[in-house]
């Protein structure tokens, strides 16, 4: 246990690339955390998928030793957060376990989109907030010029603002000192009894279920008799420890610190996160507020592409969502793909994460219907369905009407590129009801049909306003709408993962563009491939995939029988997977691609 | 291109087998080509007395193992392959094809084939070569090109190459050559002349192969880090055509996709492969196809050359794999085999290994869709690809494997 005095927890904020992990990096080195040999570029980005996109998805945590020019030795825990919208679930959980931000801005690019939204949730927070200007090394670096900006857009004041450079290190001890001066130690109680809350979870496959949590009052360690006050499971701890950022065990935990807790916990579903930790033999008297729950925006059906991998498909969604609480699962029961789950998603990006996060972390093989909202069809009955899936959409003359969700969107954007949200705004059926100004930057608040915006919304609005866009939207509710469903045929054969639900006016083009991009993703193959767009019965668009010219191993040896014989096994269990449609092998990358297309 | 007529080829084997083939691997080149991924080691020294014995001895071991099957076997074939089998003694490559003339009955027609680089080194062993025995020399002469040549790590000229080439036609009954085409910004224009020089030499076997950009290879290292190019999917299919056609025209038809002859020059080892006749595998590295009381085991001895030569030095032979294929591994192999040539795979065959008809092993369409595309034909001799269907052959496999019954089913299915 550490006296509080001597404890700063923060985390590290800002918005995507801007060199959050790689200030970890500087930190973890100056506080001896790894030798030099095990250092690498963002190494606390450690899933596989982290690395090969060099994005943080994951919030991590680390305690540092760090002795001050004071003299005096302090315990920091640092979180390292993603900066990406779609992961904004990690960063405001990461919150609730620290009192102080760091916030870093990109010197060379200045006050972004997620900047500003994470900037909201730290002062939500309450945090005391350090803004530091990052990548002063490059040199498009302004570090003036973008001071001015964080105190005119945020209104923070950046007197105080430090000015590093995260990859070479230049300034990187006077963060440290800033933390130790400027940040509070965190409040609570040794004496009283245990309260912490649950921050993350996960599954480990040696250790079994391992819990990070943030102690508030008391203590805990090995023996202790542990309850959570949600899920009411009790369990009997077996050892607490730190990440440093190698996994430590430690006697125990006190107030004021972060760590981990390994338990007794089998199900997964025992160890929620936001969830309150007590003692069993002394409990507290109230849990902790926790977290409030994320709100899945798009939905899709993940199918086991072999029907004998449903068991394992549930299994490893249970896993993955105990890591990942923002991501829900239920089963679902398609006619065409059998037993498998309607999955629900915070954002395009985060669907993909999970998807291959399945594939390749528990090695399964999976079909992916194409993303959707949840529309409420009226039949003629008077019955109310709720369709999550394109496919399943009843005939239409069943349907009385469809209703789809719409968002309240509010934009904040620089001047300069008002005129092309709007145009945006526009085009994605969106209904202005606000248009205000402070100082050069415009607030504009939407009505958009939630459909328009899920897919590909981000990604147009960041690239129209160079990023400098804040874009927050919350649920208001259905509205009738004039929709069609669009469906694919692949050599006439209907690919139901492929359709999609649009608005009549916009059916036409998006289904010329949805053809188009299909052409450039399949891959040229046996026979031509026609690819159809139609409405009904009627087709709208047309591509035509020729057929390969060549296709051949050039020189085939005794030996080689073996090594094409064992190619040929590989592809046939793959086969199982059934994303062959009328003889043509659709790559998944085509399904989610597909989706993320411009509408014009 | 006249494809041949059914009746002809495979089926004139009836139900068994032509002969066995036996394979020598030596696995030590003077320098590692940058495409090659074969089973290949540069040593400074080698012990050539205690390989000799090494190989001798495994041989003696899988001629046992063949005894235990029923009765004895023709011998068809021998073929010494590398690595870079003419850098072998010579005293031990007679030692060996002495030893198999012994143990298995063969007729006069027995091929013994060498693999030999066109090195002046090399060529100065060709007469002993010859007095041991081999029969027939293949060698890597790769291209006629001194870019290229330098580009593909070769050891050689092309005027060496061509002195070779001379040399072998004087010093063995046959002789054959490799070369590699469709490199790297290789214009038509020019491959069109360096294969009009090759057939000046008036071959009557070649192998004609379109360069391959194998894992593990500096090739690959590079096509990687995207300093070498290789050419496009259209430009090496024009020259694919542009060659078949022309071989044909001068009387080398390919009886194989990368190996044309003259009617009757075919390599009886390799069309022992593609026909998926046995085959007993002596070396590192080499690979056996072996059928015993009717069932066919896959061998492979261990790669590396000094594991190699401790295991049978202890134990008699390397043996690393020996299993016993099912009817379905055994169809593919099959496929994967036998549609490479121009004759197809006879009826017989379908039997022999998958124990049904063509048309019993396939679900639905398969086999009719492939046919409406032009690229199988099917008829009472057999299956085989079309010149269409060959030169996408790993596609046709692919959809061949998609397409496949479940093998109970196809043993049930009346033929
Ligand atoms: N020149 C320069 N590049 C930097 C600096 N800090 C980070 N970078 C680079 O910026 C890129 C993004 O850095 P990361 O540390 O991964 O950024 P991040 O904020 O953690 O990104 P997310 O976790 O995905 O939000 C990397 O290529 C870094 O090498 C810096 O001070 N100077
Ligand atoms: C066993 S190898 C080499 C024989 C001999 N050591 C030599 O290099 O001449 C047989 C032939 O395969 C061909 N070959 C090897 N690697 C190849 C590649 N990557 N692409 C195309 N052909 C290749 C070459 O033509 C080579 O001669
Ligand atoms: S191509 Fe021939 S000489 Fe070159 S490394 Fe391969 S086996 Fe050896
Ligand atoms: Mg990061």
């Amino acid at each position: 246990m550490t006296d509080l005095s001597h404890i700063r927890n923060f985390a590290i904020i800002a918005h995507i690339d801007h060199g959050k992990s790689t200030l970890a990096d500087r930190m973890i080195q100056l506080c001896g955390g790894l030798t030099e040999r095990e250092m690498k570029e963002q190494v606390l980005d450690s899933m596989e998928l982290e690395r090969e996109r060099g994005i943080t998805i994951k919030a991590q945590t680390v305690r540092l030793r760090y002795e001050a020019r004071d003299g005096k030795v302090y315990t920091l825990n640092m979180i390292d957060t993603p900066g990406h919208v779609d992961f904004s679930y990690e960063v405001s959980r990461s919150m609730k376990a620290c009192e102080g931000s760091i916030l870093l801005v990109d010197a060379s690019q200045g006050v972004e989109a997620q900047t500003l939204a994470n900037v909201y949730l730290a002062l939500e927070h309450d945090h005391e907030i350090i803004p530091v200007l990052n990548k002063i090394d490059l040199p498009a670096a302004e570090p003036l010029r973008i001071m001015e900006q964080i105190e005119e857009v945020i209104g923070l004041d950046t007197s105080d603002a430090l000015m590093i450079s995260a990859k070479t290190g230049k300034g990187v001890a006077e963060v440290l000192e800033a933390i130790v001066k400027r940040l509070p130690p965190p409040a609570g109680d040794a004496e009283a009894p245990l309260k912490a809350l649950i921050v993350d979870s996960w599954y480990d496959s040696y250790l079994g279920v391992v819990t990070l949590i943030r102690v508030m009052d008391g203590r805990i360690k090995a023996g202790t008799k542990i309850r959570m006050l949600g899920t009411r499971a009790v369990h009997d701890v077996t050892e607490v420890g730190i990440f440093g950022p190698a996994r430590k065990k430690v006697a125990e935990l006190g107030p004021g610190e972060l760590g981990y807790v390994i338990s007794g916990v089998k199900d997964i579903a025992d160890a929620k996160v936001g969830d309150t930790v007590t003692d069993e033999r002394r409990p507290c008297d109230a849990p902790l507020s926790g977290f409030k729950p994320s709100i899945p925006v798009v939905f899709c059906g993940l199918f086991a592409a072999d029907t004998a991998e449903y068991e394992d498909l549930r299994d490893s969604l249970g896993k993955l969502a105990l890591n990942d609480s923002s991501f829900v699962f239920e089963p679902e029961v398609s006619p065409a793909l059998g037993f498998g789950f309607r999955c629900g998603f915070l954002g395009m990006l985060h669907l993909e994460i999970v998807q291959e996060r399945l594939e390749r972390e528990f090695d399964l093989d999976l079909i992916t219907t194409a993303p959707s909202v949840v529309y409420n069809i009226h039949l003629r009955n008077g019955a109310v369905e709720q369709l999550h899936n394109p496919s399943d959409m009843p005939d239409p003359t069943r349907i009385e009407f469809i209703e789809e969700p719409w968002i309240k969107a509010t934009i904040l954007v620089p001047d300069e590129f008002l005129g092309a949200v709007l145009k945006l705004c526009e085009e994605k059926r969106g209904i202005q009801q606000e248009l205000t100004y402070a100082g050069s930057r415009a607030m504009v608040v939407y009505e958009l049909p939630l459909n328009e915006v899920v897919f590909d919304f981000y990604d147009r609005l960041k690239s129209v306003t160079r990023g400098y866009a804040s874009f927050d939207y919350h649920l208001i509710g259905y509205r009738e709408g004039d929709l069609v469903k669009v469906s694919i045929l692949v050599n006439n054969e209907p690919v139901d993962a492929l359709s999609l639900i649009v608005h009549r006016n916009l059916a036409e083009p998006r289904g010329r563009a949805l053809c188009a991009k299909l052409k450039e993703l399949i891959p040229r193959q046996l026979f031509k491939i026609a690819i159809q767009a139609a409405i009904g019965g009627k087709v709208i668009a047309r591509e035509t995939v020729s057929a390969l010219r060549k296709d051949v191993t050039a020189k085939c040896y005794g030996g080689d029988a073996t090594r094409k014989r064992k190619l040929l096994e590989k592809q046939k269990a793959g086969k199982k997977r059934m994303r062959q449609f009328g003889n043509v092998e659709i790559p998944q990358s085509a399904f989610l691609a597909a989706l993320k297309m411009d509408a014009n | 291109m006249a494809e041949p007529p059914p009746g002809r080829g495979p089926e004139g084997r009836g139900e068994g087998q032509s002969g066995l083939g036996l394979y020598v691997h030596w696995p030590f080149c003077l320098s590692k080509c940058p495409y090659c991924d074969f089973n290949s080691h540069v040593r400074e020294t080698i012990e050539q007395a205690r390989w000799r014995a090494a190989l001798l001895r495994e041989l003696e071991h899988w001629a046992a193992a063949c005894e235990s099957g029923a009765g004895p076997r023709r011998l068809a074939s021998i073929f010494f392959g590398g690595g870079t089998p003419s850098l072998m003694d010579p005293g031990t490559v007679a030692a060996l094809i002495d030893r198999a003339r012994a143990l298995w009955p063969h007729g006069p027609d027995l091929e013994i084939t060498l693999e030999a680089n066109p090195t002046s080194v090399e060529a100065g062993r060709f007469a002993a070569l010859a007095e041991a025995g081999v029969n027939r020399v293949s060698l890597g002469v790769q291209s006629l090109d001194e870019t290229a040549l330098r580009f593909l790590g070769r050891r050689h000229s092309a005027a060496e190459a061509l002195a070779a080439v001379a040399l072998a036609r004087r010093s063995f009954p046959r002789f054959s050559f490799d070369l590699i085409y469709a490199r790297p910004g290789q214009s038509a224009e020019a491959w069109r002349d360096e294969l009009g020089r090759a057939l000046d030499e008036g071959p009557e076997h070649l192998s004609l192969y379109q360069l391959t950009i194998e894992e593990n290879t500096p090739f690959h290292g590079a096509w990687r880090r995207g300093e070498l190019q290789p050419l496009d999917e259209e430009a090496a299919a024009d020259l694919f055509d542009e060659t078949q056609q022309r071989l044909e025209a001068v009387g080398l038809p390919a009886y194989e996709i990368s190996n044309h002859a003259r009617p009757g020059a075919e390599c009886r080892h390799n069309q022992l492969y593609w026909r998926y006749d046995d085959y007993l595998g002596v070396g590192p590295g080499a690979h056996g196809r072996l059928t015993l009381d009717g069932r066919k085991l896959a061998t492979r001895q261990h790669r590396a050359p000094e594991a190699w030569l401790a295991a049978v030095e202890a134990e008699g032979h390397a043996t690393r794999t020996r299993q016993p294929l099912d009817p379905v591994q055994r169809l593919d192999e099959l496929l994967v085999m036998g549609l490479r040539t121009r004759e197809g795979i006879a009826r017989a065959a379908f039997r022999r290994e998958a124990g049904a008809e063509p048309e019993a092993l396939f679900s639905g369409r398969t086999l009719e869709q492939l046919q409406e595309a032009g690229y199988l034909a099917l008829d009472a001799a057999g299956l085989r690809a079309t010149a269409e269907g060959r030169r996408r052959l790993d596609a046709v496999l692919r959809h061949l494997a998609a397409g496949q019954r479940p093998a109970a089913e196809a043993a049930k299915a009346p033929a």
